[in-house]
């Protein structure tokens, strides 16, 4: 079990700010599925200040209070102020965290970020991190841009502590020679270019929306045959599920795959989706 | 602040490790303190205490239907692996081929990923769903090539029970021996090696009351084995190093105590379990039970609980004293799920929320009836924060 400080475990018992402001004027969404933790961050915003913070967040222990204590902290920030905030600053607020939990307060860093580019209209900056880039660690889709921001930011040089922020190596670790000469890179100052992308929705909007369409959409035409449908992971755009009842035991089962179940996801929440099938 | 001590403890985490039964201390504490002699030595003092391994030997042995001298000990579940596999490996020097599953403990997994390194072909076997093995890709895979297949009797996490004498028979066929890592099974099902195909499995002495520090490895009779640390002749020759006499007095201690107990332990235990479940599952609403419901122990249950992380649930059930497992990563300081339910394809909302309740005979029903009285509201405080839940 980890060793969490009282502060941690007090924003985590009695986590403050839970819930979403009404009417949010700015919305912040990260995390992913796979790694098992994901923040919603709903923001007003009054005369260019933040009056009201409020989070909903899947994740650990640490994640819960990362969360707890971004709210408590940006609440009454000019948009300017909150935009430098830090991972590290939430980890102030807290104390500390264990270093294999440092990802949780990079999450908050994150889903403000997306919360204030959301506000100006802007694209959110870590849908660039997350879709700009070559992937380097495939256990968890990080990008060669996302891992150079972190170690920047957190002053990092070695590949072993990279996971620790964001996940990265953290998985197979058969990238991380990638990101050590990354890190080599980016300390002898030779960057690579990052130009920029940008993805409508977020990755908790797209999990809860897929989820949905397959609840209402698809389950019920499986049903009428005796199958079922069940979601196993989301990769970006790649939608992995796994076919159940007699689905799974059609022959045919990679045309369903593709009409009906793609074809509904791609009607229903983004053109750009891929499906395929877990056996 | 109110901490885990101000309760009574609620261990359910059996799987992971036990309690020392108290009969297992009285037996072994004469070896803690006034017989510390060394089994080996010539004098009267030494030497009588190898008469107590050897009844420990007999007890172990009685408790798998097996012969004595078909028992090695061993420091533990991990040391019996992988000395069988070594020893399967160095039998076979043109077979280069080691068939595992997919589910399988680290001690045989990690072993499998040293072993490729070294220029072994290790093959996987699937799971379906349930976490059931796909036989006919094992048939498959199984070739004259093999040198050693190994497949769990019993995964810790789901608590699936394996076919494994069919598997050993399919090994005998091809002409590989058949490892089966049963720390899991032992003093929770009824094991005869009488009639049995497999060449040897592994047990361990803190799965079933005794101490950690003890293991044991069973040997077929008529099967090669090469040591795996060499040096002394202690154990035949087979394993080298002087006994670790106070462990190997309460593994035999322990085998007797489970021999007597294994009827309790598949009827009130498995009653405990199924209480458990079936009232877990009803109360809270969105729960998945993992694993192959009607081919698993008595005291294993694995729940989802969707939309919220484990080692949550984990930290506010600590505080209620209560002790158990979660198949998240968070918990282990890894940062992928659980292995086992991934193999399974359990959608990452509902392995990051996965809880393993494992009883022993020392738990009750008031056990039951304070878990399932306080996780309702665990549950519902953490998905009430979860984005995902839209309850």
């Amino acid at each position: 079990m980890w060793d969490y400080n009282d502060k941690v475990m007090s924003h985590f018992l009695k986590p403050q700010n839970v819930g979403e402001v009404e009417n949010a004027d700015a919305v912040g969404d990260v995390g992913n599925m796979t790694c098992g933790d994901a923040l919603k961050l709903t923001l007003k915003i009054e005369g260019g200040r933040i009056v009201d913070a409020k989070f909903k967040t899947f994740g650990c222990a640490s994640a819960i209070a990362s969360s707890s204590a971004l709210t408590e902290l940006v609440k009454g920030m000019t948009i300017e102020e909150a935009e430098k905030v830090t991972n590290q600053d939430i980890v102030d607020v807290l104390g500390e965290l264990p270093e294999e939990k440092m990802h949780c307060s990079v999450m908050g860093m994150e889903a403000l970020q997306a919360a204030i580019a959301d506000y100006r209209g802007e694209a959110p900056p870590d849908a660039e991190d997350e879709h700009e880039g070559r992937i380097v660690c495939t256990c968890f889709g990080v990008t060669d841009v996302k891992i150079r921001k972190i170690a920047k930011e957190n002053n990092i040089k070695e590949a072993e502590n990279v996971k620790n922020y964001c996940k990265a190596g953290g998985g197979c670790g058969g990238c991380l020679d990638d990101i050590q000469s990354i890190l080599d890179g980016l300390w002898r100052g030779d960057e690579g270019s990052d130009d920029s992308a940008s993805e409508g929705m977020s990755i908790v909007q797209k999990v809860m929306k897929i989820q949905e369409v397959l609840e209402k959409e698809i389950k019920p035409l499986l049903e009428r045959d005796g199958g079922g449908i069940e979601l196993v992971d989301i990769q970006g755009d790649l939608v992995k599920v796994s076919l159940r009842g007699r689905c799974a035991m059609c022959p045919t089962s990679h045309l369903t795959m593709r009409n009906v179940v793609q074809e509904k996801l791609r009607e229903f929440v983004s053109p750009a989706l891929e499906v395929e099938e877990v056996k | 602040m109110m901490s885990a001590s101000d309760n009574k403890t609620i261990y359910v985490d059996n799987n992971a490790t036990t309690k020392v039964a108290p009969e297992v201390l009285e037996a072994m504490y004469p070896f803690l303190t006034e017989f510390y002699g060394n089994p080996s030595s010539v004098h009267t003092f030494g030497g009588q205490v190898a008469a107590h391994i050897e009844d420990a030997r007999a007890k172990v042995a009685a408790l798998l239907g097996a012969k004595p001298h078909e028992i090695l000990f061993t420091s533990c579940g991990t040391e019996s692996d992988s000395s069988a596999i070594y020893s399967a490996l160095y039998q076979c020097p043109n077979k280069k081929k080691i068939v595992v599953s997919k589910v399988e403990h680290p001690a045989i997994l990690n072993l499998g990923q040293e072993l490729e390194r070294r220029g072994y072909k290790v093959e996987t076997v699937p799971v379906d769903s349930k976490g059931r093995l796909d036989m006919e890709r094992l048939e498959e895979m199984v070739d004259d090539k093999t040198a050693v297949v190994s497949v769990m009797w019993a995964n810790n996490e789901t608590g699936n029970i394996y076919p494994v004498e069919q598997i050993a028979e399919i090994a005998e066929k091809h002409g590989a021996l058949f490892h089966t890592d049963a720390v899991q099974v032992v003093g929770k099902i009824l094991i005869d090696m009488a009639d049995s195909q497999i060449d040897m499995f592994s047990l361990s002495g803190h799965k079933l009351h005794a101490p950690k520090g003890v293991g044991a490895l069973y040997i077929r009779r008529g099967t090669r084995f090469r040591p795996f640390l060499a040096g002394g002749h202690q154990e035949r020759n087979r394993r080298a190093g002087t006994e670790n006499v106070p462990g190997i007095v309460a593994l035999g201690k322990a085998a007797e105590l489970a021999n007597d107990n294994i009827d309790f332990e598949n009827r009130e235990v498995r009653e405990l379990r199924d209480t458990l479940e079936a009232r877990l599952t009803d109360v809270i609403p969105v729960t998945r039970v993992n694993g192959d419901v009607d081919n698993r122990l008595p005291n294993t249950s694995n729940i989802s609980f969707e939309f919220i992380e484990g080692e949550s649930i984990l930290m506010l059930l600590d505080r209620l004293g209560v002790c158990a497992s979660s198949g998240s990563a968070c918990t282990t300081g890894s940062l992928e799920p659980s292995h086992v339910l991934r193999a399974m394809g359990v959608p990452y909302t509902a392995a990051h929320g996965a809880i393993r309740f494992s009883f022993s005979r020392y738990n009750t029903m008031e056990d039951v009836d304070l878990i399932c009285s306080e996780l309702p509201a665990i549950v519902k405080r953490l998905r009430d924060i979860s984005p995902f839940w839209k309850g």
